[in-house]
Formats: structure tokens, sequence, C-alpha cells
């Protein structure tokens, strides 16, 4: 046997690829609920903050940066290790998946608050005078004239963020979820043999690479220009 | 609300696990100080050559970026921990941490090098080289100084993201400060040691998320 | 009278911008703003809508008291329209939406509507032909308009216009003054801001100069610019004139 055999023996075996590829695709499918909780909840959050921050009520706003400030401060495995190490303690037992899913959109909603309060405030304030002097209430020239001219400059950033914070879903592993990573780590001990690995791997790139792609579009696509 | 002070801030954990989670600190601020630079110089070695103008060094540059960026790092320091020993290759865990980010955290300091270098207009390098600069010292005294004046937030954010991300080091056993405070959480079967942790690492990073906000703030403000 | 304002003050933080000023504006009167930069005319301006909140004094525009806590501002607002310098359409809907939104919104009409209105404002600014068209793809004359026809779509009272015409090129600026014009003439009141002489002599039915946060003398065009009373007045009028 040549090196080359041995190495796609050891590292691509298709015996073990066979029997654990339904595992790997099954850990794919977790990691997509986790990724589309963690995003719908994450985002949704994020801009419910934002635009709790634009009514400008002092303590208010000064918790909303706290909140924001403490989720951008603390490394998201910490988070996710509080919370499902921790909470029991506390008389509540969230399962891996959910304690993932919690910090995670944590996570999320922090950055994309920041980003979507960005957006919000970069809309010169011309455009709230004319749309004020028209009639227009505080929130309809929010959600009618302030909030889409926002949400096209943050498209780009947020997308970087969300995929760079979804990625994170791997970190579930950790607390025993049977995301992409934990099913491959768990075929690889229960076969000695690491393909299980690069098959984990290969499916976070069939997952996460398209969507890498196409962030580099949307971010031309979408570039800071009026 | 006595049982949840027990449970999260008791204080004779907290004295106890005290050394412990200090010890976890200083390796965390190692590692900082190694892999932040470590990732810097590997994106910029990225982003000068992302930056060429001939495809077959660009085109395989940036599928580069694009693949870490699209990879979990973890996934990635797992690979290399766990994976590396069937080739026959057995490395420490603190040398797959310092591997992974180096590639991890390259492509991202490499990416937004890259979007520094090229807001810098081509008549800058004009004028430079109109005086006499060569191409190296172009890069170097009028290309570089601008690109990273014009992304230095995004440079920050990202080193907040190493530093926070130096905390996977615990799952291949480097007893940097999330690892320490779980040992210690493991041995008292209490979880001050990880509240201990976090706040920590928010204390040490508070300031610079202050800062980042601000200078983010400014930047789309700016572009509005 | 349709507007007026007795005794306005306004401070922005230690900063005393309009110290005691009083304006009333009679039905299908053109009053013409002049004075220095920063003598306070846009203050005053936004203090008719609540854009501003005056410090102390009272508005009253159409019989609605302004400032009283019980009215309802946002329903006020429709009476007394406003075009700036900067014109503020909104970059994300078309010229027919910009001029609409409020109509709907506001105004409570229906799509169907809001969009035969919208329509029939841009024919009075000479621009139905450009309904579908965002304001990037404007003159900035032609924005101005649009503009315009946002603000009348909503058949105000009154119209405030500020500096409307400062941010054109040259020669834009005959568009939208012959827009204002045929406005004058189908009688509506207006409170224009602005450095348009020639407009002034021609359309203005009273000139109030300004300064310092207060109206130092008004009258007719033709005694402010010829006879001017005060020192103050006759050197901003050489001023501007030797422009
Ligand atoms: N929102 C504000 N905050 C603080 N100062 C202001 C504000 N708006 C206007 N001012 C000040 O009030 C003064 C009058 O401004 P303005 O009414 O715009 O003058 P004009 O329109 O005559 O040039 C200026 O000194 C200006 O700097
Ligand atoms: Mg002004």
């Amino acid at each position: 046997m040549t090196g080359w055999d041995r190495f796609a023996e050891t590292f691509f075996n298709a015996k073990v690829m066979a029997k654990y590829l339904p595992d790997i695709l099954y850990g794919m499918v977790v990691t997509i609920e986790l990724a589309v909780l963690i995003i719908l909840s994450g985002l949704f959050a994020g801009l419910v903050l934002a635009l709790i921050r634009s009514l400008g009520v002092r303590p208010l706003n000064w918790l909303i940066i706290f909140i924001v400030d403490l989720f951008r401060s603390l490394p998201p495995l910490v988070i996710i290790v509080l919370i499902y190490f921790g909470l029991p303690a506390a008389g509540a037992s969230p399962s891996g998946f959910v304690s993932t899913w919690i910090s995670l959109a944590l996570v999320l909603m922090a950055f994309a608050e920041e980003i979507f309060w960005a957006g919000i405030t970069s809309v010169p304030r011309g455009q709230w005078e004319a749309a004020r002097s028209t009639g227009l209430s505080f929130v309809q020239t929010l959600l009618e004239v302030v909030l889409p001219q926002a949400l096209r400059l943050t498209i780009a950033p947020l997308t970087n963020r969300t995929i760079a914070i979804t990625k994170g879903t791997a970190l579930g592993t950790v607390v025993a979820v049977t995301e992409i990573l934990g099913q491959a780590s768990s075929a690889m001990s229960n076969s000695y043999n690491p393909s299980p690995l690069m098959m984990g791997a290969t499916a976070y790139l069939v997952l996460f690479l398209p969507v890498v792609v196409a962030a580099r579009w949307i971010e031309t696509r979408f570039a800071w220009k009026r | 609300m006595e049982e949840m002070i027990q449970a999260f801030f008791n204080a004779d954990i907290a004295r106890a696990a005290m050394p412990i989670v200090l010890a976890g600190l200083l390796n965390t601020l190692l590692m900082s100080l190694l892999v932040v630079p470590l990732g810097l110089m590997g994106g910029l070695a990225l982003a000068l050559g992302a930056h060429s103008r001939h495809p077959l060094v660009r085109w395989p540059l940036m599928a580069w970026v694009d693949f870490f960026r699209a990879f979990p790092p973890l996934v990635l320091l797992v690979l290399l921990f766990a994976g590396l020993p069937f080739a026959g290759l057995e490395l420490g865990g603190f040398a797959c941490v310092a591997i992974a980010f180096f590639l991890n955290t390259g492509a991202y300091y490499g990416e937004i090098l890259r979007a520094g270098i090229e807001s810098i207009p081509h008549g800058q390098v004009e004028a430079a080289r109109s005086t006499g600069l060569s191409r190296l010292q172009t890069t170097t005294y009028i290309v570089l100084p601008q690109a990273v004046r014009n992304v230095l937030p995004d440079l920050l954010s990202n080193t907040l993201e190493v530093v926070k991300l130096t905390s996977l080091g615990s799952v291949v056993a480097v007893p940097e400060l999330l690892y320490q405070a779980r040992q210690a959480q493991s041995v008292t079967y209490n979880a001050t040691p990880i509240v201990m942790a976090a706040v920590i690492y928010f204390l040490i990073l508070w300031p610079l998320v202050r800062l980042l906000s601000r200078l983010e703030n400014r930047a789309l403000a700016g572009r509005g | 009278m349709i507007v007026s304002a007795k005794d306005i003050h306004k401070h922005f933080g230690a900063l005393h911008v309009l110290k005691g000023v009083d304006l009333d504006v009679a039905e299908r009167e053109l009053v013409f703003v002049i004075g220095p930069s920063g003598s306070g005319k846009s203050t005053l301006l936004r203090c008719l809508n609540r854009l501003e909140r005056p410090t102390s004094g009272s508005v009253r525009v159409d019989g609605i008291d302004m400032l009283a806590p019980s009215t309802d501002i946002n329903h006020a607002r429709q009476r007394i329209g406003m075009v700036f310098q900067s014109f503020n359409l909104y970059p994300h809907m078309t010229a027919l939406g910009n001029v609409t939104l409020a109509l709907r919104k506001v105004a409570g009409k229906s799509r169907a509507e809001a969009d035969v209105l919208g329509q029939a404002a841009l024919e009075r600014v000479g621009l139905a032909d450009r309904a579908s068209h965002r304001p990037a793809e404007l003159s900035g004359g032609q924005q101005q308009r649009v503009a315009i026809a946002r603000a009348i779509a909503l058949e105000p009272r009154v119209m405030l216009f500020d500096e409307p015409t400062s941010a054109l090129d040259p020669e834009l600026v005959g568009s939208v003054l012959a827009v204002m014009r045929s406005l004058r003439e189908s009688g509506m009141t207006m409170i224009v801001v602005s450095h348009e002489m020639g407009f002034a002599r021609a359309a203005a039915d009273r000139v109030v100069f300004m300064d310092d946060g207060l109206i130092v003398e008004q009258g007719p065009p033709a005694a402010i610019f010829e006879h001017p009373t005060h020192e103050r007045t006759r050197a901003f009028i050489g001023q501007i004139q030797r422009h």
C-alpha cells in the first residue's frame, strides 16, 4: 500500500463513511434547525431592542446598552456552559439544544441590535423632519420612512455577523447537542476512525460555503451607497 | 434567593477557586498575545496576495479565505486535535489552538485588510511611485497606514472575537480561563467559578466593546 | 389671520435663538423672510409646524393652537405644508410613493384614492410623467418639485418654504420658482425664506427682515428693498445685492 492509499484508507474510509452517513445527515438537520431558530429569534429580538431604543427613554436605553455590551463581551461558549451547567441550580434544566439556541440567539440579538441601531441613526434627520411635517406620527415615520432605509444599510454587516454566529452551533457539541460535530465526534470514537470527522467537516462546508459566497455578492450588491 | 446566591455567587467557593481561575486568566491573556499577532501576520500576507492583479494568485487566496470563513473554528480545532493523530501527528492542545486560530482568524483579518487596501484610491499609489518610492515602500508607508486607519473598527472587532474565541481552548484541555473555571466547577459542584470566569471576561472586554460601539456608530452614520 | 405667532422664544440650551418674534399672516398672503445666516429664520418656520417646540409663546394655524397638549399635532400638520432646502425626499420610494405616503397614512385615503390625488399633485408641479421615478433618477429641480407636490397633495392651508432653491444649480432654480408662482396664483398662503430677491419683488406681499432672533423691520417689498429704515437691514440688502 502506498502512503496515499493508507491515508485515504484512514481518513476517507468508505465502509466507515457509509455506516455513519445517516448520523451525519441527521446532525445536519439538527444544525439547520438550530441555525434557523437562532437566526429568527436573534434578529427579531435585536430589531425589537433597536426599535425600543429609538424611542429615546433614557433608563431603558441604558439597560439595552448594558445587555448588548454584556453579550458582545462574553464568549458564546461561556454563555452556553453557564446556562447548561448553571441554570439547573436555579431550578431550570434546559437541554443542550435549548441552551445553545438561547445563548447564540442572545449573542446574535446583541450584535443585531447594534447594527440595526447604527442603521437607524444613519438615516439623515431631514427624513424624520420631512415625514413628521406631513403629519406622519413617530411610529409611522420609523416604520415607513426610516426603517426601510436603515435596513438596506444593515444587510451586509448583518449577513456577515449572522454567518459567524450561526457557525457557533458547533459549540453545542460541548453540551451534548447531536449536531454535525457532535455526531461526527461520537462516530469517530465509536469507529476509531477519523472519516466521520472528515464527513462532518464537509457537511459544514456544504452548509456554509454557499452562504459565505452569497455574502460576498450581497456585500458588493448592497455596498454603502444611496 | 439565598439558594441562588449559594449556587452562583458563593463567597467561600469564589475564594477557593480564585487562584485556579486567575491562572486560567493568565493563560487566556498569553494565548491572545500569541494568537492575535499570528492572525494579523497571516491576514496581512493574505490581503497583500489577494490584492494582487494576478488572477492565479488572487483567486486561490480568495477561496482560502472563504473556506475558513465557512468553517467553524471549533471543527477546525477538533480536526487538528483528534484527527491528526490518526496520521501519526500528535500536537498538543496549545499547538492545535495556535494553528487553528492562525488559519481561522488569519482569514478574517485578511478579508478586513483587503477591504482596507482596496479603499485607498489608486492616485495615492501613483503619487508615491512618481516620487520614486518602490512598490514595497509605497505599500509600507502610504497604503497600509491609511488602509489600517480606514478599517480600524473592523480590526478591533475581530480582535475582540479572537480573544473570546480562546475559550475554545477549553475543549482541547488548554488550561485557559473557561477550562480552569469548569475544572473548579466540576470539583465543587457549584456554578460560582463559571460566573467568575464570565465576570472576568466581561471586565476585560467591556472597554473594548464600548470603544467599538462608538467607532461603529460613527462609521455607519458617516456613510448615510 | 391664518397664521398667528405671538412672542415666540426659542432656546437651544444656553443659546437664545428666537427672542420674542410676532408674526401674523393673512389668508392668501405671501410673506417673504430674509436675514443673515443664523438669524433664526429656519427655527421660526419650524416653530410654526412644531418641528421645534418654542420655549414660550403661542402659535395658531388655521384656528388650531399648535402648542396645546390636546392638539393632535399629526392631524394639524396636514394644514401646514413644508418644503426643505435639501428636499428630503424618501430615497426608497418613487415620486408617487413620496407624495401618497401621508395621504394614505395620515389622511386615511385608500391606495387608489391616494394615487389619483398624488398623480394630480405631480401634475400641478409638471412632473406627471415622472411618477414612477426614484429621487436618485431626478434632477435637483425635479426633486424639489416632487417635495412641493408631497406637501400640496395634503391640501394644506399654508405652505412653508425654507430656502427651497438654495441647494439647486442656477439653471434649475427657475422651474421651482415657476411652481411656487403658480401656487401663489392659486391663492395659497405662503411663508418663504429665500434669497431670491427677484421672486420677492414680483410675488411677495410683505418682506420680513430678521436679525439675531428678532424681526427688525417689515413692509412691502419695494419699501424694504429701496428704503430700509434700519441700518442692519440696509447693510444686509446692500450685501446680497452686490452678489
Ligand atoms: N437643533 C439645534 N440645536 C442647537 N442649535 C441650533 C439648532 N438649530 C439651530 N440652532 C442654532 O440656532 C441659530 C439659528 O439657526 P437657524 O434658525 O437655522 O438660522 P437661519 O435659518 O436664519 O440661518 C443658529 O445659531 C444655529 O446654530
Ligand atoms: Mg436656515
